[in-house]
């Protein structure tokens, strides 16, 4: 178990050797300038004190020091900034080839969603050594996922989707926080995430599962809302045929390229007149207050099976079935 | 008791030429107000005090077993705006920039001393606003009113302690720009820029940050109340707003802010630590442009709040490089301190402790800003006690320590007594042991990822908080004695000299307290600043 007094959180992500590495190499630089610095001072206050050197030497200043101590440590900032930006960097773009779970945080508690259909509160199960993104949005006000041993944080949002990823290294049990302020329970907005060999993650997956994926959970809500009436999957619809659309550029009708992500998509169901399809008229009513979080993102679910006939992972990810024809493609640009 | 310092008439002086509580309250003369002020921020410096004892108590356990969940939020909050804009703000430039700025550059009086009393009286309306709000529920948003947290989902009284910041903000802006003006204008003949002691410089760039950001945070607040009261939507997403907007618009203004608290205490350790080694600042136009610097770099970085917000890596990018830039003045500042030291004659005065306590203990802060600029480890760190203990180590380390020294530094000036040596010096070690003991352990807390402003925590972070909190109370301590042992000098401390360090100053070269007008005449100033063979006579300090 936990030590009494633990220095060094464990490492159980592929990025927290990297955070690591960088973390030793900052506390060796300015472990070695804060030393010398402490030492120089009381070096100075000793060797010079007022009963050991009661002249002074007047020196006014020397442009060789000031620019030494400039650059010097400029160079070193730099070392330090370049190195951070690519760990940053590596964190700020998810593997395309991620497996996806999607978050919804409220006060005081957060949801899990996999997309092969099992939810989980508060507690997040994912494979070991596989990539695994997760797409979150708040229901309320900012919250922020951290993962400690994973070095990985990422603030939740209310109205749109962030994402970060990780990719796990070790089996276990790790700390999940809550590191945005959200009000009262806000320290009690805990949880753990269980990361798992990858059969015993599949056995997880496929047990107690009767809701079905999440993707045919957002095709079901997409007939029940009438969607279908004017999203037909031919060109005869009052709306854009959303058949292929997911991840692809749209045209909008003031001219403007946009690229149809979860951000879009949720924007569109709720705001339907702030981004419209070129050739579209502006008819589609909004979806506010009539679906919540958890639905919308079934339906963005949902619409990106349209794009996939065919899943990378078989067996992991059953995706909905794509209704017949193909063909027509959203938009062209 | 002394045979020639003390005759039997005082001189007259800004203290006692009247004593009637109605010439306090109507003064206009900037000593009296800069006393007001020691006197108001004291009190509130306390208040925040008794926030952050609740705190450390809290933590003492890992269960959330000393008060609510509610009332631990209330605390930390009002621990921070308490500390932020009520002491941190208003303490240097306030208390002793408004006594210090004339007398440096030898002027009587600040630009616009009526402005300069109305800025005190809406620093006490701010505050006393704000205590009303602490004594009637308080308020549980963080001291960075995070929306729409802030906006919409608090039941506490956010308004009003806006409202109060709001208010505050002007006493800033008020200062900020008496200071600009004067020290443009008022300069004694001779009195040039190249001869304007460090503080002045370090006041200079203070008030430019003032007057610059303070109005932003004052647009930002207000957009919350607004949002409060009428739904406008600004900020909730909800009603068509941006939570990020706000974000951006309080970090403009609260990341200068950080360079409001501690560019004055730079301005101190200047003076301090150039009189205590009887040698000019080695470097002047180096650290004099360095506060330059830093107050026009300080407003380019602000976004390094929110590397994990949700803005763009891109932008990210850039701000962290920017984050760089900016602790390149702070590091020269450093170097030319230290180089000041060298080869000087120094005495470690209770004023020289500080001052070296300071650039230590901002060392360590600045140092550990580095961290938090680094995009893939403040990923990690964000939120978490790495970043109290860094800030902590920039506020209390660093701004509060230099505080300190310039208060033990000028009191003789101030009030006309010497503080007792022994006990300086034993309070200022037991602040710098307890501050180290209370901070460090955070700093691992944080790496090990205990989250900041969290009620209850996980059990294997305990012994490390029973650190902290043993260290808080050595700090504790460290806080009570200046305040009971410069009490007891008022009436029993020594009498002091017109000059006790034997510094160079303008200020020095006036009667200790100095009379209302400071100077009988103009003085014609044909030194160079910190020419310490201007001033002929032995320093008595030791």
């Amino acid at each position: 178990m936990w030590q009494t007094l633990p220095l060094w959180p464990a490492r159980a992500s592929t990025l927290a050797g990297r955070t690591d590495a960088l973390m030793i190499f900052m506390l060796a630089v300015t472990g070695f300038f804060t030393v010398m610095i402490f030492i120089l001072i009381l070096v100075f206050a000793l060797r010079f004190r007022r009963t050991r050197n009661p002249i002074v030497t007047h020196i006014e200043g020397s442009n060789a020091l000031e620019a030494a101590w400039t650059l010097i440590p400029f160079g070193i900032f730099m070392v330090m900034f370049i190195w951070s930006a690519g760990i940053y960097m590596t964190w700020a773009q998810p593997p395309p080839n991620a497996e996806e779970v999607f978050v919804v945080g409220k006060q005081w508690m957060w949801k899990f969603e996999h997309p092969e259909g099992q939810r989980e509160i508060d507690q997040l199960h994912v494979p070991l050594g596989r990539a695994v993104r997760l797409t979150m949005i708040s229901q309320d006000v900012i919250h922020s996922l951290f993962l400690p041993e994973f070095r990985v944080k990422q603030d939740v949002l209310p109205g749109r989707y962030t994402t970060t990823w990780f990719q796990t290294t070790k089996p276990g049990s790790y700390h999940l926080f809550c590191t945005q302020y959200c009000g009262t329970m806000h320290s009690g907005m805990i949880g753990e995430v269980v990361v798992m060999e990858p059969a015993a993650y599949q056995a997880w997956l496929s047990g107690g599962n009767a809701e079905g994926s999440l993707a045919s959970t957002g095709q079901k809500l997409f007939q029940q809302l009438g969607c279908t009436t004017c999203h037909r999957f031919d060109t005869q619809g009052r709306g854009p045929n959303l058949l292929g659309l997911y991840g692809k550029p749209v045209l909008l009708d003031d001219g403007r390229t946009v690229t149809a992500d979860d951000n879009y998509i949720r924007e569109s169901i709720l705001t339907p007149g702030a981004k419209v399809v070129a050739g579209f008229k502006p008819i589609m009513p909004t979806f506010q207050g009539i679906v919540n979080e958890e639905q919308l993102l079934s339906l963005a679910a949902y619409l990106k099976s349209l794009s996939q006939p065919e899943r990378r992972q078989p067996g992991s990810n059953r995706p909905a079935e794509p209704p017949h024809p193909a063909s027509a493609p959203a938009r062209s640009r | 008791m002394a045979t020639i310092a003390a005759p039997a008439v005082e001189r007259e002086n800004y203290l006692n030429t009247d004593f009637r509580v109605r010439s306090w309250l109507l003064t206009t003369d900037h000593k009296r107000i800069g006393i007001l002020y020691l006197l108001s921020i004291t009190a509130m410096f306390f208040v925040g005090g008794f926030a952050a004892t609740m705190i450390r108590l809290e933590l003492l356990t890992p269960a959330g077993d000393l008060m609510s969940s509610d009332t631990y939020n209330k605390m930390f909050t009002i621990h921070g705006i308490v500390m932020v804009f009520f002491f941190l703000i208003p303490s240097i430039p306030a208390t002793l920039g408004n006594f210090l700025v004339p007398m440096m550059i030898g002027a009587r009086d600040l630009a616009f001393p009526k402005i300069n009393l109305a800025s005190w009286y809406m620093y006490i309306t701010g505050a006393g606003l704000m205590m009303y709000v602490v004594l009637t529920g308080g308020v549980d948003t963080g001291w960075t009113f995070y929306v729409p947290f802030s906006s919409t989902y608090s039941n506490t009284h956010v308004i009003a302690a806006v409202v109060a910041i709001f208010i505050a903000g002007f006493s800033s802006i008020f200062t900020g720009f008496n200071f600009i003006v004067t020290i443009h204008r008022m300069r004694a003949p001779g009195m040039t820029w190249s001869r304007l002691p460090l503080f002045i410089w370090s006041h200079y760039a203070t008030s430019v940050i003032m007057v610059l950001g303070t109005p932003v945070v004052a647009i930002a607040l207000t957009l919350v109340a607004l949002e409060r009261a009428f739904h406008m939507g600004i900020f909730d997403p909800r009603l068509g707003g941006d939570p990020l907007l706000f974000q951006h618009l309080f970090w403009f203004y609260s990341h200068p802010a950080v360079y409001i608290m501690i560019l004055p205490s730079m301005a101190v350790v200047s003076e301090v630590v150039s009189t205590f080694s009887r040698k000019r600042v080695f470097g002047y136009a180096a650290v004099a442009l360095a506060s330059i610097a830093i107050a026009v770099l300080g407003f380019l970085v602000w976004a390094h709040h929110m590397f994990v917000a949700g803005i763009s890596a891109y932008a990210a990018l850039v701000f962290s490089l920017l984050s760089y830039f900016v602790a390149v003045p702070s590091a020269i500042k450093v170097f030319n301190w230290m180089a000041t030291m060298y080869k000087g004659s120094v005495s470690l005065a209770t004023p020289m402790l500080y001052a070296m306590g300071f650039i230590g203990l901002f060392t360590m802060g600045g140092m550990t800003g580095l961290y938090l600029a680094a995009l893939g480890i403040d990923v990690h760190v964000h939120d978490t006690y790495f970043v109290i203990a860094h800030f902590h180590y920039i506020m209390v380390g660093g701004a509060v320590m230099g505080y300190l020294a310039g208060i033990h530094f000028w009191w003789p000036k101030i009030s006309g007594r010497m503080y007792p040596e022994a006990w300086g010096k034993i309070a200022a070690a037991t602040i710098f042991i307890g501050f180290n003991l209370t901070f460090f352990p955070q700093f691992v807390l944080g790496y090990l990822g205990m989250p900041r402003r969290y009620h209850a925590y996980p059990p294997e972070f305990q012994v490390l908080n029973v650190m902290s909190t043993a260290g808080a109370s050595i700090l504790a301590v460290g806080y009570v004695l200046p305040l009971i042992y410069l009490l007891w000098s008022l009436r029993y401390g020594e009498v002091a000299p017109d000059n006790p360090w034997a510094a160079t100053g303008l200020e020095w070269r006036t009667p200790s307290p100095p009379p209302t007008e400071n100077f009988p005449e103009t003085p014609v100033v044909t030194w160079e600043a910190y020419d310490y063979s201007s001033v002929a006579e032995v320093p008595v300090a030791r």
